[in-house]
């Protein structure tokens, strides 16, 4: 089979990344044995838990992307039924919503990502905020029965807001493969890990820099996030955007400042997130993913800078 | 060949309800061994039964029977497959007009045989806006009975949105089902007394959300 460029870029990346992932792997191992039996390793283990959990995500999410567009789209349509389910659990919702939930998950959600699959932008930018948005509380409101008025305005807008965060945003991921920009032929599922692996390391390296040197929390109440931590990993998001340059279509001064606006956008949105967590008392959306908790937690990011991302790419270099 | 199908169907369930709810078992007061229990668990929806089944450990599910109503389980051959031979049902007659045998009797012969049990000891689906309904006086006799064996409380979280009474089709919400710290009926403790206690053990394991 001949390979094409876009594969084998692919594939070094993925080789990229399980290089990294050996590293992280080896230190955890060395540090679990030369602590073992010592002190606690409670730390280590849940370390190599997340390793574990990054190797799975890291197979999967290469495999999605060398099957091609309809590997990635369906890929992102589980994760945006897991991330809904998260979210929904933790809504606010009485018997009167049960059609407009049915709709939202076997319909509003497997719609959005054919709309995709057919590269409709019209339509997949629409069909959420504005037909879901209108069409959903008339579905309650029909429903009725006992008590269909209560809470009426906090159940519409919530179920709304899960559907915009889970679906909506989380589908602009996969959507970047629509995107036909000129001189960049089918190299689009590189500017989906582009953007994934800009987000997550630089995530990564903030956690780090601001447990060692963290001072001034950004919101405190809701997060451990701190100014110096943010800045560092802007830091590492420019460094990072400026290495990649060659997966994208940018110019390497744009994919420094993508790289940044992404990275900025994806705090805000884990800011967010967290602050809804913290209201409703928990302190993970889920648990199907062993040592980082659900889907949400790991997506927070990516899906807030996700339609930003879309939206400035298709501005400036869209066909 | 009714067992093996019987085996098929119970997979059947276990992925099907794996799948819509990711239900998933919280170990808070008790661990999960094969010692014989008696759960008691609130009841609002036809789901509760195959949720809690879907939970359990392969190896305790096995030696566990479900405590059924035989008026909703003996409707049509179906029903009575799934609740005999699935879920190894100890079937009970709601209406006390049609039945041949006591109930509590036929409830401690299984936990003689060995098997641990699952029991809504509200006696009937949950219709009302409170988390519980009154326990009926079943729970109490046989915790009399059998003083020695572990009444575990289980709290079926969110399964009243996931298929609220009379709906179809279920919405894949997260399903948690929450085990608590286990409770025996004190010696001279009177029937009132311990299912109110009893209730507040299983109300106790409500997770708390903000506001509901």
């Amino acid at each position: 089979m001949e390979m094409t460029q876009t594969s084998s870029d692919l594939l070094f990346l993925f080789a990229a990344c399980c290089g990294l992932l050996i590293i992280a792997t080896l230190v955890g191992e060395v540090l679990q044995a030369r602590l073992h039996k010592t002190r606690a390793n409670l730390t280590v283990e849940t370390y190599l838990t997340r390793v574990h959990s990054w190797w799975g995500m890291v197979f999967l999410f290469s495999i999605a992307l060398l099957v091609g567009p309809v590997g990635i789209i369906t890929l992102f349509a589980f994760c945006s039924l897991a991330a809904l389910r998260e979210f929904l659990t933790l809504t606010t919702k009485t018997n009167a919503d049960h059609w407009s939930l049915i709709a939202s998950f076997y319909l509003i959600l497997p719609f959005q990502y054919v709309l995709i699959w057919w590269g409709e932008v019209g339509l997949f930018s629409t069909l959420i905020p504005i037909y879901a948005f209108l069409l959903l509380p008339i579905l309650s409101v029909l429903r009725g029965g006992e008590g269909a008025d209560k809470n009426f305005l906090a159940r519409i807008s919530e179920t709304q807001w899960g559907l915009m965060i889970c679906v909506f945003c989380a589908s602009y991921i996969p959507a970047l493969v629509t995107l036909d920009i000129p001189n960049y032929g089918d190299r689009a599922p590189l500017l989906i890990a582009y953007l994934v692996f800009v987000i997550q390391m630089s995530d990564l390296m903030e956690y780090f820099t601001g447990r060692r040197f963290g001072r001034r929390k950004v919101a405190p109440a809701v997060s451990p996030k701190t100014r110096e931590g943010i800045a560092c990993g802007a830091a590492f998001a420019a460094a990072l955007g400026l290495l990649l340059t060659w997966m994208t279509p940018f110019s390497p001064l744009a994919s420094i400042a993508m790289a940044v606006m992404a990275y900025l956008v994806g705090v805000g949105g884990s800011l967010v997130l967290a602050a809804i967590k913290s209201d409703r008392g928990i302190k993970n959306w889920g648990h199907l993913i062993p040592g980082q908790g659900g889907f949400v937690d790991q997506l927070d990011s990516v899906v807030f800078a996700a339609p930003v991302f879309f939206h400035v790419t298709r501005y400036y270099y869209g066909g | 060949m009714r067992r093996f199908a019987a085996s098929i169907v119970g997979q059947l369930l276990i992925f099907v309800g794996q799948f819509i709810t990711a239900a998933r078992a919280d170990w808070r007061g008790i661990e999960p061994v094969p010692r014989q229990r008696i759960y008691y668990a609130n009841h609002s929806s036809n789901a509760d039964l195959p949720l809690i089944w879907t939970v359990l450990p392969a190896a305790i599910r096995r030696n566990t029977r479900a405590v059924a109503a035989a008026d909703y389980w003996l409707k049509n051959k179906l029903r009575a497959f799934i609740g005999r031979d699935v879920f190894h049902g100890v079937l009970i007659d709601r209406r006390a007009e049609h039945r041949t045998d006591d109930p509590i009797a036929k409830i401690v012969q299984a936990l003689d045989d060995g098997s641990s049990i699952i029991i809504f000891p509200e006696g009937g689906r949950n219709r009302t806006e409170d988390p519980l309904m009154p326990f009926k006086a079943g729970l109490y006799n046989i915790a009399q009975q059998r003083p020695e064996v572990d009444l575990v409380p289980c709290w079926i979280d969110n399964i009243a949105h996931i298929m609220p009474t009379g709906e179809v089709i279920p919405v894949p919400l997260a399903c948690t089902v929450t085990f608590g710290a286990p409770i025996h009926v004190g010696e001279t403790e009177q029937k009132d007394a311990f299912l109110s206690r009893a209730s507040d053990a299983l109300l106790d394991l409500i997770p708390s959300r903000g506001q509901a």
